[in-house]
């Protein structure tokens, strides 16, 4: 059956599949197209996917379970969108979320992105854990819910419920009342900033959230936000003002770069380690934003700061972007991205990862102890590596 | 249709002949001028037909005003002595046709900022100093629609001007602008020196880049910080057909404290850049080229230049690069103005 | 379950091999025009003992195999023709050696151009190989199994004459070395042992090349493209001649095409220059410039369009998304470098017939020994239409190629059997021999260089 609502039929045939989008800035390797990494079948490369949506809205192939994974491989870094030569790149990524947006619309969908969608639904976040727990992080922290503060710190899902990225959040907590930020958090009443869901092609669960946190906002007076995770930080930004939501955002190492250069925050421990910055590609590709976490960084007394190969607009992504770091479709290899990314981070001899995304800490992480390598390499969220 | 006005009794009556004696490029004296210059006016050979470098300036040597240069190019059309290579001429006319569509054409209300062919350059525009004016197009697939033709000095074609430049003015005209800021000095030379030539109207005010960034500089004169830099300025040959506003280089110099070095091709006898020579078909005309780059880096150098200044894109493609190479940043005179209010430049 | 996809997932592991309806699609495309031709099966190999597994495989169940690369070949000529095992080597990726002083690397087959060049380009700065024309996903082994050539074709041919050694898995599943390496010494020569090599050409049809040992050449730090312009393209030849006789430049390329309007029915020599210091550069310039073009520039037949311009990597895939069509494939011929003026005329006439604008290339091989002249033809992939045009136009064109008195460079079937139907009868029947013994079980790569008679 021919697809006829989906939305870039006039577009999508014009993918050459050069593959240019498999290769970083740098041209290091084929590998920097996440999910194409993990597998290393053509069908899994951008190119190969736009073919393969276009085949099946064209009723050329039918919608298989092994197809939707294929689909939702797809982590959204934009890679491909950086690298595509022709003038339709900046739609790459859409061209596949509105594929999933059909997906959606019929139901079709694999098995762990179906209980991702439900569970937001239902309890507003995707690991189906009750709201009530989402302020459990914040207890034994002097962190207050938002009343008329000049920032809401909006922690977001990772940070609200996983139990590494909760440790990221309340470091940062602590950082902001440190420097004297007037700041509060939504505890309880906070729910999913909804990227993710974009990303997946729930439109109509996407609405419903975002008219639902604008709803709140702006009945609280909130103005200016920082996000504790890019992928926040990109739906406040880029998301919202759509629906009429317009706010002041910043993602935490924008103002942790400000407060820094202003010296109120400048009581910070020496710490006389090596680190490597793994950019998110939700600050990093998406908006554009590589020097705040590295300025962050560079501002650090005793840090040597050492790039990866892969770096900035050619860094590859940990795989957990577009729900991933939950469907885990990417995981499961020593070729899942997170591990190829861990790999690299300990070729450049840091004895710390630095991230600055709670999706990127849970999935290197995790890498770097599959790889082995936690003996020498630490995976810390930039928060982290300043509250110690 | 449009014809270049040229008043030959000026030429006959003229005691100096400083449009051939003053050229850098032919040594002419003052008896030869005479006699060439009646040649070129009765339409018959003359050497300096075929060994004019096409640099405009006898436009600014000749005392009266009566265009010698135009005349030289429309003579070399005419007796077909072209200054260079038939494929090249062939490809340079093709250059300038539009094929990507129409340009999408705004009412601008205020002063417009015309970047000519050079979209490539909207990046220079933006900060405080450009502030007021709105971009007529940026749009690289349809620079071609504000072309302003004048290349086609350099290659012997002023029918192609002629056959052109009353479309552009149409399209640029569309736009309802009373007043255009001129990004290239070449376009400013189109619209109030080569088009009142040859009686084409202009629905419009032209403003020089330089006296709208002197005057602009004026209004922020609070925020500009001297530079302190030595600097050279590598004039253009458009740059001729508008000598009367030369003076804003130095007044913008001067405003921003830039100290613009002495040496000797400066002003009247400032050195082509040599990007149209290299290709011109007189013999040795690339080696000329080169000697002619060197000859005018070296005199910057001498002069302690640390900065060497453009206005034409086509100069700073042509010698951006070995000005470099002689520890001179290139740097166009829009972004020196933005580094002196303090912003970042391009 | 299916025998032979179980076994192959024995040999590469679950996420490696496929015979599910969306792999199968992937791979029974090619990019150009070809229809697409559906594998049984893909799998995706690590090493060259996984390779020889899944051949010893084939064998036993008689399935053809079919070895892909980049799969950028255009013509179709790793699409399974025959069904079978769709074979990606493009896991099979690593560096294996370099040796600076003797300038020469060995690489997995499946390594990509551009991870080579990176590789390069930071370690070894000084050093280069021939990157083909096509994209950097393209790879070393499918480019050399093709003839392939790219820069410094001038100075050196064809990348597949840059081949210091081979190891290959043969159809039968014995593994093979070839030139030094096969007698325990570096990976520096293929000669001057006796030549039992018969993989360079065919496609994959004799055996599965794994390792490749390649050529590297001096990299120097200033590179520029020069260009040399004229309208009649009756002078191309002798300006070829002329200028490789000089001898200077790294590349010399003469183009031309209907879009952009500049261009059209004006033929471009591109000269790519390169030295370690201003003063090689121009003393190179100045014998290419002021040499041998100054009678060209005097008389105003050629002009010089540029100097001194960064080389860019040609992007071909933008060629593909002229009129926002997503698709174009072209006929490569090997051509003597006297047939440019026709190849530009006869190439243009096809064109005009199929409403697709012109762009033709002849990229100078050796001392002008021959060119790689190469006539493109975009479509819309959307557009069925166009799609049998640009068909319809390479098929005339192959027969243009024979006409002129060329060879089709990387052909597809249509192209081979053009050939072989010309070829002496001696040499088709060496062909079909050597192909038979290699190969008896008739599985590698089916339908290709197939001598039927």
């Amino acid at each position: 059956m021919t697809r006829t609502a989906y939305k870039y039929n006039d577009i999508i045939h014009r993918c050459f599949r050069c593959g240019y989008c498999k290769f970083p800035t740098n041209w290091d390797d084929v590998n920097n197209c996440p999910a194409y990494a993990r597998f290393r079948l053509e069908s899994y490369s951008a190119g190969g996917r736009l073919w393969l949506i276009r085949a099946w809205v064209n009723g050329e192939l039918e919608w298989t379970e092994h197809l939707a994974k294929i689909v939702y491989a797809c982590a959204a870094c934009k890679n491909c969108v950086e690298k595509c030569p022709l003038s339709f790149s900046d739609e790459i990524v859409n061209m596949v979320i509105a594929a999933k947006n059909e997906m959606v619309e019929l139901g079709l969908l694999p098995a762990p992105v179906k209980s991702f969608l439900k569970n937001i639904q239902l309890h507003g976040n995707p690991y189906g854990i009750s709201a009530k727990k989402r302020s459990q992080w914040m207890e034994g922290t002097r962190v207050e819910t938002y009343s008329n503060q000049e920032f809401l710190y909006y922690v977001g899902c990772e940070g609200s419920y996983d139990t590494r990225a909760q440790q990221a959040a309340r470091a940062l907590g602590e950082l902001l009342l440190k420097a004297g930020v007037s700041f509060g958090v939504l505890g309880k009443k906070e729910i999913t900033d909804g990227n993710e869901v974009g990303m997946m092609g729930e439109d109509g669960l996407l609405e419903w959230v975002v008219e639902k946190n604008i709803k709140q906002f702006k009945e609280l007076g909130v103005k200016k936000i920082i996000t504790l995770s890019p992928h926040s930080y990109n739906a406040f930004k880029s998301i919202y003002p759509k629906f009429d939501g317009k706010f002041e955002v910043f993602h935490y190492t924008q103002i942790l770069s400000d407060l820094m250069k202003k010296r109120k925050l400048s009581d910070l421990k020496e710490i006389q380690k090596k680190v490597t910055f793994h950019d998110p590609c939700f600050l990093g590709r998406w908006n554009k934003d590589y020097d705040s976490p590295r300025n962050v960084l560079k501002s650090l007394k005793g840090i040597t700061l050492v790039e990866m190969e892969r770096n900035k607009k050619g860094a590859l992504c940990c795989g957990g972007g577009g729900g991933n770091f939950y469907t885990d479709i990417l995981g499961g290899s020593e070729d899942s991205p997170a591990r190829i990314r861990a790999r690299e981070a300990a070729d450049t001899g840091a004895e710390i990862l630095a991230v600055a995304c709670p999706n990127c800490l849970t999935m290197l992480e995790d890498a770097v102890k599959a790889e082995r390598l936690d003996d020498k390499l630490i995976v810390q969220d930039i928060s982290e590596i300043l509250a110690i | 249709m449009f014809q270049l006005k040229f008043d030959e009794t000026k030429c006959f009556a003229c005691e100096t002949n400083d449009c051939l004696t003053k050229c850098q490029y032919l040594k002419i004296d003052p008896d030869t001028a005479k006699i060439e210059i009646k040649k070129i006016i009765n339409k018959k050979d003359s050497f300096v037909l075929h060994e004019c470098v096409t640099c405009y300036a006898c436009e600014e040597y000749c005392p009266t005003g009566n265009h010698p240069f135009y005349l030289i190019v429309q003579r070399q059309e005419e007796l077909n002595i072209l200054p260079l290579p038939d494929p090249l001429i062939k490809r340079g006319i093709r250059i300038g046709i539009p094929f990507r569509g129409e340009p999408d054409i705004q009412e601008i209300k205020g002063p417009a900022l015309n970047l000519g062919v050079f979209s490539s350059l909207a990046t220079l525009t933006r900060g405080k100093l450009f502030e007021g004016l709105t971009l007529m197009s940026a749009d690289s697939r349809k620079m071609f629609h504000y072309f302003c033709q004048l290349m086609y000095l350099h290659f012997g074609r002023i029918s192609v001007i002629n056959e052109r430049l009353e479309k552009i003015i149409e399209t640029i005209a569309a736009h309802k602008v009373k007043e255009v800021v001129h990004f290239h000095d070449e376009c400013y030379g189109t619209y109030t020196s080569y088009a009142p030539a040859f009686g084409f109207a202009v629905p419009f005010k032209s403003i020089h880049l330089f006296e709208y960034l002197y005057n602009r500089l004026k209004e922020l004169k609070s925020e500009i910080k001297p530079l302190n830099f030595k600097v050279a300025y590598q004039r253009p040959c458009s740059s001729r057909l508008s000598s009367d506003k030369y003076q804003f280089v130095d007044k913008i110099f001067d405003l921003i404290g830039a100290e613009h070095v002495k040496r000797e091709y400066v002003g009247e006898n400032a050195l082509c850049c040599g990007g149209t020579i290299l290709g011109q078909k007189k013999k040795g005309s690339r080696q000329f080229s080169l000697d002619l780059q060197k000859k005018n880096i070296d005199d910057m150098q001498r002069a302690g230049a640390q900065i060497c200044v453009f206005n034409c894109p086509a100069c700073m493609q042509t010698i951006g690069k070995p000005v470099a190479k002689k520890g001179m940043m290139p740097v166009f005179m829009s972004d020196l103005c933005r580094l002196a209010i303090g912003e970042k430049t391009s | 379950m299916d025998a032979v996809y179980q076994a192959l997932v024995k040999i590469v592991g679950e996420d490696y091999a496929s015979n599910r309806p969306e792999e199968l699609f992937t791979y029974s495309k090619d990019l150009g025009t070809s229809e697409p031709k559906f594998p049984d099966y893909v799998a995706a190999p690590k090493t060259a003992e996984e390779v020889q597994k899944i051949i010893l495989l084939a064998n036993k169940k008689k399935v053809p195999v079919v070895p892909l690369g980049g799969g950028m070949s255009l013509a179709g000529l790793a699409l399974p023709l025959q069904g079978g095992i769709a074979l990606d080597l493009k896991r099979m990726d690593q560096i294996i050696e370099l040796n600076e002083k003797a300038r020469y690397v060995v690489v997995e087959a499946g390594i990509s151009n551009g991870k080579l060049t990176a590789y390069l380009h930071k370690h070894y700065p000084h050093l280069m190989h021939s990157e083909p024309g096509a994209p950097p996903a393209a790879t070393i082994g499918g480019n050399i199994a093709i003839h392939g050539q790219g820069d410094m074709a001038h100075p050196y041919g064809f990348n597949s004459d840059m081949v210091n050694g081979m190891e290959v898995v043969l159809p039968t599943g014995e593994i093979c070395k070839f030139g030094s390496c096969s007698i325990g010494s570096g990976w520096y020569t293929l000669h001057p042992l006796p030549d039992i090599g018969l993989f360079l050409g065919w496609n994959g049809s004799t055996g599965i090349i794994t390792k490749i040992s390649l050529r590297l050449f001096p990299c120097k730090k200033i590179r520029e493209m020069d260009l040399f312009v004229v309208e009649d393209e009756g002078l191309i030849p002798d300006l070829l001649y002329e200028l490789t006789h000089v001898g200077m430049a790294e590349d010399l390329i003469a183009f031309t095409s209907a879009i952009p309007p500049f261009m059209d029915g004006v033929h471009h020599i591109s000269m790519n220059i390169t030295g370690d210091t201003e003063e090689e550069m121009e003393f190179k310039r100045h014998l290419l410039l002021d040499g041998k073009l100054a009678r060209y520039i005097q008389d105003g037949t050629g002009g010089i369009g540029a100097v001194s311009q960064d080389i860019q990597r040609p992007q071909i895939s933008k060629s593909a998304d002229w009129k926002k069509g997503g698709g174009f494939e072209y006929v490569g011929s090997i051509m003597p470098v006297t047939a440019y003026p026709e190849c530009y005329r006869r190439g243009a006439e096809i064109s005009t017939r199929h409403n697709i604008p012109y762009t033709v290339l002849g990229r100078v091989i050796g001392s002008a020994h021959a060119m790689m002249f190469s006539w493109s033809y975009a479509f819309n992939r959307a557009d069925p239409e166009t799609v049998r045009h640009a068909r319809e136009a390479l098929h005339e064109t192959d027969s243009l190629v024979l006409e002129l008195g060329g060879t089709i460079w990387k052909p597809a079937v249509f192209g081979q059997k053009l050939m072989m139907d010309r070829m002496d009868s001696n040499t088709l029947q060496m062909m079909k021999k050597v192909k038979n013994l290699l190969d008896p079980n008739g599985i590698m790569n089916p339908g290709n260089w197939e001598v039927n008679e």
